[in-house]
């Protein structure tokens, strides 16, 4: 990538302005929606104009009615609320569960080892489908309950074997000369082998969030109830009404054109993840690489 | 240290060794509970994929049928229409994501501005972390039949505008360039470790040879990741029946079912509509099938490139 020598031949010249214009292309292709959504959703009653003209609205014509009307809504908020609830217990129980089973899983000399790891993978490659799961979630009297929306998917068994792969990789000699010091394997676990594994635990923590996050199809085979509703429910139901009238939960709709509406709460639906993506950046690379290491 | 720690079976005897790792065995109750009930009984529910299910009469009850929900499922027409678009769908995303991410990632690897690099990858990175609700709702501002972006555009230059989302002919498309838009940075990431991993002494030999970029990229970096590239087609093949619910449920509409129906969303209307039975055979099937091209294309792929997913 280096060029050691002279200059740039006039073909090399060619070729970096080619691959300079496809990128510039490429943020535009991928920025346009984005963008046009945001403006979207800053849009005044007031406005009439093609959307085209809409996506470039100079920002004092923008008007905030959309996300006060979503925001003061009751219903809106308490769906954000749901999700942020489902987003912590999954996250909190997926963690709890798959940690100590990777680190298990990790001791080359346990006795079963390998028909543990059998059993942890026969269910994942053996898939039964959805419905199977139903009847069992029913059985379990969970319908209707937040459980049921993450309990299911608590433990991936992907997110497992990566973790696996970490715990692997930690030296011997480390929990040799813990255990000679009188460590038991609680302490063992939490005060020397868990601060060690902090990037990998963030990262799939990280992971297991954005997904119970963005979960729609579980709340919605195993949900009943507006009030346990979350944020992909409420907001799929939003997208889909094609009037006002048809979606009464949200009040003060007259401030702001439907479309306005929608985008804005796709926005705020957004943002968590938004914020969260520096974060996720920092952590997936050390995470994914390190998985890779043990594959 | 001493090297019998890491001799596994024989050596120290069985039962000493469970008892130094008893705490072990006290971690793992919750989580294997966990399983049994979670991932378990469920594949014992799935037992009513052979049975005649009646809710009331439970799993146990209902009486055995053997294969006569699979034959209905096989001898119905939606079969091949559900085959046919599950098959598309995941085969049409693999040829125009996968050149997609190739091409994103030697881009990125061989832009020398920095900043354009970093702030098309950042961007790059983020649609996949939207779910589909929310590009249901980003692809509606574009595609809205009245108003969305792409009609204004047509209608300026004269031409009428389509409603994308429930023409038949347009659907397909909507789904694979969607699905490209917000997987292709993501997809870019093993092909760009790959990229890093290339030893960059080949390059300067290149250089001082006098190859141009585009030889570069012809004869070193494309034949360097070529095994990447050929595992990742393998591992896609391998899931080939599966994805797409998410997108698909949250596209498509009753005017489209045609070709926007895959295995998965018949399943799932299959429990709405109250056919367990049948909608678990159909599930079944798929697992199996699922399981048969996963351990294919995980041997090819241990032929490629001598390691494998385990």
């Amino acid at each position: 990538m280096k060029s050691p020598v002279v200059g740039i031949s006039a073909t090399d010249k060619v070729f970096y302005l080619l691959v300079n214009t496809v990128l510039v292309f490429l943020f535009i292709v991928i920025a346009i929606p984005l963008w046009s959504t945001i403006t979207l959703s800053f849009r005044p009653n007031s406005f009439i104009g093609t959307n085209f003209e809409g996506m470039f609205l100079a920002p004092w014509d923008w008007s905030n009615a959309a996300y006060k009307a979503l925001m003061g809504n009751n219903g809106f908020i308490m769906a954000f609320f749901n999700s942020i609830k489902i987003m912590v217990y999954g996250v909190a129980s997926a963690l709890f569960l798959t940690v100590p089973l990777a680190y298990a899983l990790s001791i080359r000399t346990l006795p079963g080892r390998v028909f543990l790891i059998v059993i942890i993978l026969i269910p994942h490659m053996f898939d039964v489908g959805m419905i199977p799961s139903f009847l069992m979630v029913k059985d379990l009297g969970l319908i209707d309950k937040l459980a049921a929306v993450y309990l299911p998917t608590a433990v991936s068994t992907y997110n497992c074997l990566i973790m696996k792969g970490f715990f692997e990789g930690i030296p011997d000699e480390l929990k040799e000369s813990a255990r000679i010091d009188g460590a038991s394997e609680f302490t063992l676990l939490i005060r020397i082998i868990l601060p060690l594994s902090k990037p990998i635990v963030m990262s799939v923590g990280l992971f297991y969030a954005v997904s119970f996050w963005n979960d729609f199809f579980h709340p919605m085979l195993y949900l009943n109830s507006n009030n346990l509703m979350p944020l992909p429910i409420l907001l799929r139901n939003i997208l889909m009404a094609s009037g006002m009238n048809e979606f009464v939960e949200v009040s003060a709709f007259g401030e702001a054109p439907i479309q306005a509406i929608k985008a804005a709460s796709v926005f705020l639906a957004a943002i968590p993840m938004v914020i969260a993506y520096p974060f996720i950046q920092r952590y997936f690379a050390k995470g994914t690489l390190l998985g890779s290491v043990k594959g | 240290m001493d090297a019998s720690v890491s001799v596994p079976s024989s050596g120290k005897s069985l039962v000493r060794r469970i008892q130094r790792h008893r705490a072990i065995y006290v971690l793992l109750v919750i989580p294997i509970t966990y399983f049994i009930i979670f991932k378990y009984i469920p594949i014992w529910n799935g037992q009513i994929a052979f049975k005649n299910f009646m809710p009331r009469q439970g799993v146990l009850g209902s009486a055995w049928i053997g294969f006569a929900n699979f034959v209905e499922f096989f001898d119905s027409f939606y079969f091949w229409e559900l085959l046919r678009n599950t098959v598309m769908y995941s085969v049409g995303k693999l040829l125009i994501s996968i050149p997609l991410s190739i091409m994103l990632a030697i881009m990125l690897y061989e832009c020398r501005i920095t900043v354009l690099r970093k702030t098309v990858q950042t961007l790059a990175y983020l649609p996949h972390f939207l779910s589909w609700v929310i590009m249901y709702g980003i692809l509606l501002g574009l595609l809205a039949p009245g108003d969305g972006l792409l009609n204004d555009i047509a209608k300026a230059f004269g031409g009428r505008g389509i409603d994308y989302l429930t023409n038949v002919q347009a659907f397909p498309w909507v789904v694979l360039l969607s699905d490209a838009w917000k997987e292709m940075g993501w997809g870019a990431i093993i092909f760009i470790a790959a990229l890093m991993a290339i030893d960059p002494t080949l390059f300067e030999a290149a250089i001082v040879e006098g190859a141009t970029a585009w030889q570069r990229v012809r004869y070193i970096t494309l034949p360097s990741i070529l095994p990447v590239i050929i595992m990742v087609v393998l591992l896609r093949l391998g899931t080939i029946l599966s994805g797409g619910f998410n997108q698909l449920y949250m596209l498509y509409s009753p005017s489209v079912y045609s070709v926007g129906d895959i295995i998965d969303t018949w399943v799932f209307r299959g429990l709405q509509e109250g056919k367990f039975a049948l909608a678990t055979a159909v599930g079944l099937f798929k697992g199996l099938m699922g399981l048969l091209l996963l351990s294919f294309s995980n041997r090819m792929t241990r032929k490629v490139s001598g390691s494998s997913l385990y």
